[in-house]
């Protein structure tokens, strides 16, 4: 189901702050996205690039700030907005299948007190082998990879059938073919006019993989396409004095499929 | 047959009610790896129940039930509180907590005089199963026989109630709780307060403890309200299994129990009955330790998974 263009950016965050026992995490975060593609936030561990997802989902307190998900408060957009949370937030030793996983991403659709419909299982069938993983229906989680929990939990974003995606390191720790997948479905849901957010580690493939990036470093340090934005200068602001892996980042940057632009 | 309608029916259906109501509503506890809050809330329920016992001078279910969540719910609140405040390790605080509460129960019942009716440290610890008597039936009849039916221990009807009530919840939520469970954060993400279905857990099981209470006592229903899960969780990967199983196990280890306890020492010769929930408790731990010998994901299972670890894929 394509989605038309929208006038209203999907996500906008203005004074955004979050701090975990006095510590800020996140401080004086403004941001707009662009309304529709394939983002990345990227920045050091600890930089609070979680931590503004499960803010602008209301999972974490904020201390000052404002969120509008396609205009409106989150509660209100709730229903165009999907979640991949990180893999390992959860207990894969849990007694649950593939399937019925997945087809929690059906739940709104069902709404509270009313077990699954039939024809909602098929959806959350389809959505498991969008991902290539039909065949794993009824396997116990715990009994899949790493890289299938991956993908079980990528289905079950896709169940959601949202606009806009907020992804927690979707490419975290996963198998050659567990990442082409998730390229394949990231390309899909930016054909159909949908925007995906997501928390992304490896330098290297960033710009090959999104349109657009956000560096994070507790600060917003940079923002916008990322021909522009993921630049050298703006890598070191984002890294600070961690030499090392500024080198590598800008070996990355300057080996990526797109040339990086030259720094007005 | 007379003597086992007067005598044992009332407390082994006891027994059986009280295991299945905590077995089912364990299995919530233990697959969010929260057991132990299910020892502390079974603990920390016992001022409350006193409180009620004491301002109501009855032993009516309402005003018991109502006293053990306020104690319950001010035990969990007091839990997160002293977390925050002194940075604690959680199962500190819990341990702390709730046998401050426990301890609390157990000085009320001397200050109250509550000792002096039939709420005695004994009771509490131990259960109450041999008061439960049904001397209204006079023979088999008496099963089909309203007016002697009317006379049947008001605690069974209560726990079966109980019993009716959290199947119900258990049924209409089912798919709500097991999304809680297992991913709260994507659950409050798509607008299925996980908060409040925790809330919801924490009186489920409160209501279990007291419901529990009068029959295994205060310290055993830790035993009732873990065994059955864990035993099921041995021979299951199985969501709604989990469940089925728990309730045979909960099944076997209350009238099992009690079945030894009461009607097995008789058999053999012996002269004196056994305490019910003590046999409760040994023969739910001696079904868990059959269950981890050979159940699918006893003790092959954690071999099995054991190599799963140490396979690549699975370890990233």
């Amino acid at each position: 189901m394509p989605v038309a263009p929208l006038p209203v950016p999907a996500l906008t965050v203005q004074h955004l702050s979050v701090a975990y026992d006095k510590a800020p995490v996140l401080w004086d975060v403004s941001w707009t996205t662009p309304q529709a593609g394939l983002v990345a936030i990227v920045g050091p561990n600890g930089a609070g690039k979680s931590t503004l997802l499960k803010a602008v989902l209301g999972l974490v307190p904020r201390l000052s700030g404002e969120v509008r998900v396609f205009g409106l408060p989150f509660a209100e957009a709730r229903a165009r907005v999907g979640y991949l949370p990180q893999r390992a937030s959860v207990d894969w030793d849990f007694p649950a299948t593939a399937l019925q996983v997945v087809a929690q991403g059906r739940y709104p659709r069902v709404g509270w007190f009313r077990p699954l419909p039939r024809a909602e299982r098929e959806r959350a069938r389809a959505a498991l082998a969008e991902v290539g993983m039909a065949e794993f229906a009824g396997r116990q989680i715990g009994q899949l990879s790493g890289g299938q929990q991956q993908r079980v939990f990528l289905a079950r974003a896709l169940a959601l059938e949202a606009d806009l995606y907020l992804m927690d390191e979707p490419f975290a720790g996963v198998d050659a073919a567990t990442e082409r997948a998730i390229v394949g479905v990231l390309q899909r849901l930016a054909g159909e006019g949908r925007t995906v957010i997501a928390v992304h580690h490896d330098l290297a493939t960033a710009p090959q993989y999104f349109d657009h990036v956000l560096l994070l470093n507790v600060r917003a340090i940079a923002a916008g396409p990322m021909a522009t934005t993921f630049t050298p200068e703006n890598l070191a602001r984002t890294y600070g004095g961690r030499l090392s892996l500024l080198e590598r980042a800008v070996a990355a940057a300057q080996a990526g499929k797109r040339p990086a632009a030259p720094v007005p | 047959m007379t003597e086992f309608l007067q005598l044992d029916l009332a407390p082994m259906l006891a027994a059986t009610l009280a295991c299945l109501v905590c077995g089912l509503v364990g299995n919530l506890l233990l697959l969010t790896r929260q057991s132990l809050l299910g020892d502390a809330i079974s603990h920390s329920v016992l001022p409350g129940i006193v409180m009620g016992f004491w301002v109501s001078g009855s032993r009516a279910a309402a005003p018991l039930v109502a006293g053990a969540m306020l104690a319950a719910v001010a035990a969990a609140l007091l839990i997160a509180l002293v977390r925050r405040l002194t940075r604690l390790e959680p199962g500190a605080a819990m341990g702390v907590v709730f046998s401050g509460f426990f301890a609390l129960g157990i000085v009320l019942i001397e200050v109250s005089g509550a000792h002096a009716v039939d709420l005695d440290v004994d009771c509490v610890l131990y259960g109450q199963l041999e008061a439960l008597i049904w001397p209204a039936a006079r023979g088999p009849g008496a099963l089909l026989d309203a007016a002697a039916l009317a006379e049947f221990p008001a605690e069974v009807t209560t726990l079966a109630v109980v019993l009716a009530l959290t199947l119900l919840l258990l049924v209409l939520l089912w798919k709500e709780l097991r999304l809680a469970a297992f991913d709260p954060d994507f659950a409050h993400a798509i607008g299925f307060a996980p908060r409040r279905l925790s809330l919801l857990v924490l009186v489920l099981v409160s209501v279990a403890c007291v419901a529990a209470f009068w029959a295994v006592g205060s310290i055993l229903v830790i035993a009732a309200l873990v065994a059955p899960a864990a035993i099921a969780r041995l021979l299951t990967n199985g969501y709604a299994a989990q469940f089925r199983l728990s309730a045979v196990a909960a099944v076997a280890m209350g009238a099992g129990g009690y079945w030894l306890a009461a009607l097995a020492p008789g058999a053999l010769g012996l002269g004196h009955g056994l305490n019910a929930a003590g046999m409760i408790a040994v023969l739910a731990g001696v079904l868990l330790a059959f269950a981890w010998l050979f159940g699918p994901f006893g003790r092959r299972g954690a071999a099995r998974r054991a190599t799963v670890a140490g396979h690549p894929a699975a370890a990233t």
